[in-house]
């Protein structure tokens, strides 16, 4: 079997891949659920319901497709200039303590300024949080992979720290979690009764913000360049270095926006299970809009509806809430089956030289 | 008081917990070192090591005796390596994107099956784990039976997977075909070989390895399966694998040397906990990884061809 | 006894070309870069298939395409570029593929033994365990061909052995090739340089443009006769218009630096003047410092020593964005790896260097969109570049439209010095006329040019003067017009023209 790269991709099949993907994960999700005794289509009937049934049920899934919109572009932006950022879990606590630090009574401003003031904090936090991985691999050329991970561990053995000791919130009856983020910070509703909150409409706004800086500003334009070869964008004058330095605080910022969103929207404080994995789920959800800025929205959405949905379904029909992470990951390698096949021809002669 | 500190030192408990805490981390340095030394970065290795531990834990308790789940652990191990292989040997797809989609797939489906084979009750049910072994004469000596001679049999094996590695890379024909595919893969194409066979095998091999070094977890340090539980072991191989140069005895030294020094930083915390969080002692090693790569990476001697996927009559 | 025998026509590398190679004799392949004589090579290897033709060895006909079978008849490469594995010892080099797959041992004392017996017979001394890495140029080039000879070749091909050697490993090189063709092994030797051809071999053939224009003994051959037969008779002269010259744009005096500075080569004393309004050819076979030359004129790499100066005033400081700014534009000999962005549009490709450029983006930064696709229709109109449309990826561009649109696009920015390196590479003849023409025009419009070449049609077709680029060094400058291909092909070749014997 031989692959020789294809010459021009037609637009359908780009926008094929993320069908096939989901399609995919979707038959992977059938066959678990038989081996689980459920029947698959009655169980995609619950997970439907449970994540768009009612105004609750779509509620939670736009509150769940926030944080994932965030930490799927600081993924996304990442990747475009080939920088491997898998601390976005990471760069996501710190930006939530950050916010617990100054939003838990340390400053009081009016909320018209205390909330814009408490996501520039997160954003700098998370920048801040993937700084020393960037230093590294600029001065020490070390691997960002491995960095950026390892940091995670770090980190949230940091937040166990401060929720034991130092910002640990005395009215909590020895639960580790910090006080409470004050009125004036906590994102308003957007949906009465319901956990949907402004954070919803500021990560869509940023999407829009850095569709925009990719496609209409000379950053962005770097970014992608040096992305797709910093050999040549270096023999034109630019600064690859300083491209992937920014494109990298960029990323950590946007990642530690979600921890603002998941702090001072969501949940109120500060806890050590604010994020299941969020940072990681974000990798997930960039690959499936192909780093797409506008397409990482649908597919957060998508990967919410599927989190959601699985949540009730799982209790409907007795079957593990974990399939829900088996199909993103699946997810995941189908987008990776689906970009080798519409980037490749096939050829199933033997090899001739 | 910082007499203290150094006491723990000359503590037998302290080594034998240092060799304890080193052998899963033993079987993924060299599983990790098997895929790059072929030209394959392994990020599935958390996952994979996940899958051993749930695999080889769950064998036991459905009525298998211990070395079988220690065989199912690999096997499993295996195919998650044959899927990783498929994708970035095969297809030529990015090995970022699939190791870290394979570790999202082998942890999910793990813990996925684990609720399903053991809905959720209150304790955390146990096997019969592997027990520590008499050996005559030898458990029995002073300071240094405790240290070396107590230990279970799956602990040994892992000292013993430290020679095999050697062997196999550096003095069979298999392991030559490895560092060469990993090396110069044309070389190897030219000799009339089949680099993608080669490759495939060795991160077959590799992650057989991983596995095993996870079930180590469940079957031998501790005897339950819970989540979360391989806790960063994986990526903190993937640094001593660099940090070890590519070589099987280094490797060995690196993960007892890091084994000591998170045997150490439990024992210090005792100690020092009034003062010192215990979270600061348990970041130790994560940042201690970060340290032996800085350090590493000033050696160049990478796999030439490591991260390269090779095609067939492509002139490179 | 014959050995060996071909004739095939291949493509346009090589045009039915025959000849054959005796036991114990030592053929010489000559020819300049571009002849066909790495084509040729790789055919007999089995690397690729000929459109015609047969290869017989010891008048057994070969499979064409099969390496393997190449090797196991008895056929051994030493290429240009060694195919070993630096992390690993001289003994794991060797005995990769010798030994079955899944067998218990490598057999290491044996080998050893026979490394050690070959590498008296032959005078290789080289130390088994050794690790790659550690070795030099010439003790690595032994290697591969101790790898020849453990295979019990019969006929060994050599392409380009003494590229990188010094002297002495030179002078061993050849004892080793001597006592190799005694033992009764046929050696077919490719090289560029004269004196070394003259000096140990047998026979000489010599091929230009594909076909062989000369099949001789050694003994009939001298250095004149051959530098003649490699570049031809005829010589193309331009019809150029009176040049008008300016004062020096850049002055590079005694530049120096050191061979890990972007090319493995490094630039020994050089001395360059580049006038406005002068096109100033580099001649020379790849790999002589070329890279390094026009690296360092582009500012990627600071020199070790030595100054340049720009229309009068010392540069110190050297980034690309720096020279750029002072007008300087490198159009690169990789045009697809450091030219153009394949997977990013005509249009994006024709303003990557111009987001600086007020009509292309605002100060603030925010790209000026349709400036930016009137940019680009006005340079693919002006230098005809033709595409489909402006949206479609750059790697579907023909190489001589790729060439055109960097070419357009650095004139663009009005540069005050323009480097060319290889600009006509593996591009047609129309590509070709249209960047001569472009770069002619440049030179009209008062532009200094720098074109680095091994095409010698090309350099004496566009040039006003010309210098060669030999081991890092650069010899004088002479007018083109004056100078005959002759002496050009012995200056490329490393002979001095004085020695031409007559």
């Amino acid at each position: 079997m031989r692959l020789e790269a294809r010459d021009h991709v037609p637009e359908w099949l780009t926008f094929l891949v993320p069908i096939l993907a989901i399609f995919f994960s979707l038959f992977v999700a059938a066959i678990l659920l038989i081996i689980a005794d459920a029947p698959p289509l009655e169980s995609f009937y619950y997970l439907i319901k449970g994540a768009f049934g009612s105004k609750n049920a779509i509620a939670e899934t736009g509150a769940r497709a926030t944080p994932l919109i965030l930490t799927g572009l600081a993924a996304g932006i990442a990747f475009r200039a080939k920088f491997w950022n898998i601390g976005a879990e990471g760069q996501l606590y710190a930006g939530a303590i950050a916010v617990t630090v100054v939003g838990t009574g340390a400053i009081n401003l009016p909320s018209t300024l205390m909330i814009p003031f408490l996501f520039l904090v997160g954003a700098l936090a998370g920048a801040v949080a993937i700084l020393p991985s960037v230093i590294l691999k600029q001065l020490f050329k070390v691997d960002e992979v491995v960095t950026t991970l390892l940091m995670n561990f770090i980190i949230i053995l940091f937040v166990s720290f401060v929720l034991d000791g130092p910002l640990k919130d005395p009215m909590s009856m020895g639960w580790p979690q910090a006080a409470s983020i004050v009125d004036s910070g906590v994102l308003p509703q957007i949906m009465e009764r319901t956990r949907l909150h402004f954070g919803f409409i500021v990560a869509i706004v940023t999407a829009l913000m850095i569709w925009f800086i990719l496609g209409k500003t000379t950053f962005g334009f770097k970014i992608r360049a040096v992305g797709y070869n910093s050999s040549a964008a270096y023999h034109s004058g630019h600064s690859v270095i300083k491209t992937m330095m920014l494109v990298a605080c960029i990323s950590g910022g946007l990642a530690g926006l979600a921890g603002v969103t998941e702090t001072a929207g969501l949940k109120g404080y500060l806890t050590l299970d604010l994020s299941p994995g969020f940072g990681y789920t974000g990798i997930a959800v960039a690959m499936l809009a192909a780093l797409n800025p506008i397409g990482i929205v649908f597919s957060a959405i998508f990967l919410a509806t599927i989190y959601v949905g699985a949540d009730s379904m799982s209790r409907a029909m007795n079957v593990p809430t974990y399939l829900a992470d088996v199909v993103v990951a699946v997810t995941v390698l189908s987008v990776l089956i689906s970009l080798v096949l519409t980037q490749y021809k096939f050829y199933f002669k033997s090899n001739s030289k | 008081m910082i007499i203290d500190f150094f006491e723990i030192l000359l503590n037998a408990g302290f080594w034998a917990a240092t060799i304890r805490i080193a052998c899963p981390l033993i079987f993924a340095t060299l599983g990790e070192l098997i895929c790059e030394r072929a030209g394959v970065l392994n990020l599935g290795i958390e996952g994979i090591m996940t899958a051993g531990a749930m695999v080889g834990w769950t064998a036991v308790y459905l009525g298998a005796d211990l070395p079988t789940g220690i065989l199912y652990a690999a096997l499993v191990g295996a195919l998650f390596g044959l899927l990783h292989a498929n994708f970035t040997v095969h297809l030529g797809a990015s090995q970022h994107v699939t190791g870290i989609g394979i570790t999202l797939l082998a942890s999910s489906l793990s813990y996925f099956a684990f609720r399903l084979i053991l809905p959720s009750s209150t304790t955390p049910p146990k096997i019969e784990a592997f027990q520590p072994l008499q050996i005559p004469l030898l458990s029995d000596l002073p300071f240094f039976g405790p240290v070396l001679f107590q230990h279970t049999g799956f602990t040994y094996l892992a000292f013993l997977s430290v020679p095999l590695t050697m062997w196999l890379i550096n003095k069979s024909p298999f392991g030559l075909a490895i560092k060469m595919a990993g090396e110069n893969p044309m070389a190897l194409e030219a000799q009339g070989i089949n680099v993608l066979t080669i490759r495939t095998l060795a991160v077959m091999i590799g992650s057989a390895f991983m596995a095993i070094g996870g079930a180590y977890l469940t079957m031998s340090a501790f005897n339950a399966f819970y989540f979360g539980m391989i806790n960063g072991r994986g990526w903190i191989a993937i640094a001593l694998v660099i940090f070890a140069s590519w070589k099987p005895k280094q490797a060995l030294l690196g993960a007892l040397l890091f084994a000591g020094l998170d045997a150490y930083q439990v024992r210090a915390q005792q100690l020092a906990g009034a003062f010192i969080p215990y979270q600061f002692f348990l970041m130790l090693p994560y940042v201690l990884s970060i340290f032996a790569m800085v350090i590493a990476a000033k050696k160049t001697r990478y796999p030439k061809a490591l991260l390269i996927p090779f095609r067939r009559g492509e002139r490179h | 006894m014959t050995k060996v025998s071909k004739k095939f026509g291949t493509l346009t590398a090589n045009e039915n070309i025959s000849f054959s190679v005796s036991k114990g004799e030592i053929l010489a392949v000559l020819g300049e870069n571009g002849a066909g004589k790495t084509t040729l090579m790789n055919v007999i290897f089995g690397h690729y298939i000929p459109d015609s033709g047969t290869i017989a060895l010891k008048g057994v006909r070969m499979r064409s395409g099969d390496t393997k079978a190449a090797i196991k008849s008895g056929i051994g490469m030493v290429h240009q570029h060694f195919t070993l594995a630096e992390n690993l010892t001289v003994l794991e080099n060797i005995l990769i593929g010798r030994n079955p797959l899944w067998g218990w041992t490598l057999n290491t004392k044996a080998a050893e033994q026979k490394i050690m017996d070959i590498s008296e017979r032959f005078g290789l001394k080289i130390d088994p365990h050794a690790r790659v890495l550690d070795l030099s140029v010439g003790e690595k080039q032994r290697l591969e061909i101790l790898k020849t000879l453990y295979s019990n070749c019969d006929l060994v091909i050599l392409d380009e052995p003494t590229a990188s050697l010094t002297p002495q490993e030179v002078d061993n090189l050849f004892v080793t090739i001597q006592s190799m063709v005694k033992s009764g092994l046929s050696v077919i030797l490719i090289s560029h340089k004269l004196d070394e051809i003259l000096r140990v071999s047998d026979r000489i053939l010599v091929l230009r443009h594909g076909k062989v224009v000369a099949d001789m003994a050694r003994v009939k051959a001298n250095k004149a006769l051959l530098a003649e037969l490699i570049v031809g008779r005829k010589i193309k002269r331009p019809i150029q218009k009176k040049a008008k010259f300016t004062s020096n744009v850049l002055d590079l005096n005694s530049i120096n630096t050191s061979p890990t500075q972007g090319s493995p080569m490094g630039l020994k004393n050089i001395d360059l003047e580049l006038r406005g309004g002068e096109i100033h050819g580099i001649a020379g076979v790849a790999g002589n410092g070329q890279r390094a030359l026009c690296e360092l004129i582009a500012g990627q790499i600071k020199p070790q020593s030595g100054n340049l100066a720009y229309k009068g005033v010392l540069v110190n400081s050297f980034n690309v964005k720096k020279f750029m700014a002072m007008g300087i534009a490198y159009i690169p000999e990789d045009r697809n790896i450091d030219g153009v962005i394949g997977d990013m549009s005509i249009q994006e490709n024709s303003v990557l260097s111009e987001l600086n450029n007020p009509k292309i983006a605002t100060p603030r930064g925010f790209l000026l969109l349709k400036e930016c696709v009137a940019y680009a229709k006005n340079i693919c109109k002006k230098y005809d570049v033709r595409t489909q449309s402006l949206s479609q990826p750059a790697r579907l561009l023909s190489g001589g439209n790729v060439q055109k649109l960097l070419i357009g696009r650095w004139l663009e920015r009005n540069p005050n010095v323009i480097i060319a390196c290889q600009p006509t590479r593996g591009l047609d003849e129309g590509a070709i006329a249209a960047v001569h023409s472009m770069l002619l025009n440049a030179k009209s419009d008062g532009r200094a040019i720098l074109v680095v070449t091994e095409d010698l049609d090309e350099l004496l077709l566009i040039s006003d003067k010309v210098s060669v680029m030999y081991n890092g060094s650069l010899t004088a400058a002479k007018q083109a017009k004056k100078l005959e291909k002759r002496e050009i092909g012995l200056m490329m070749t490393g002979s001095k023209i004085e020695e031409t014997i007559k």
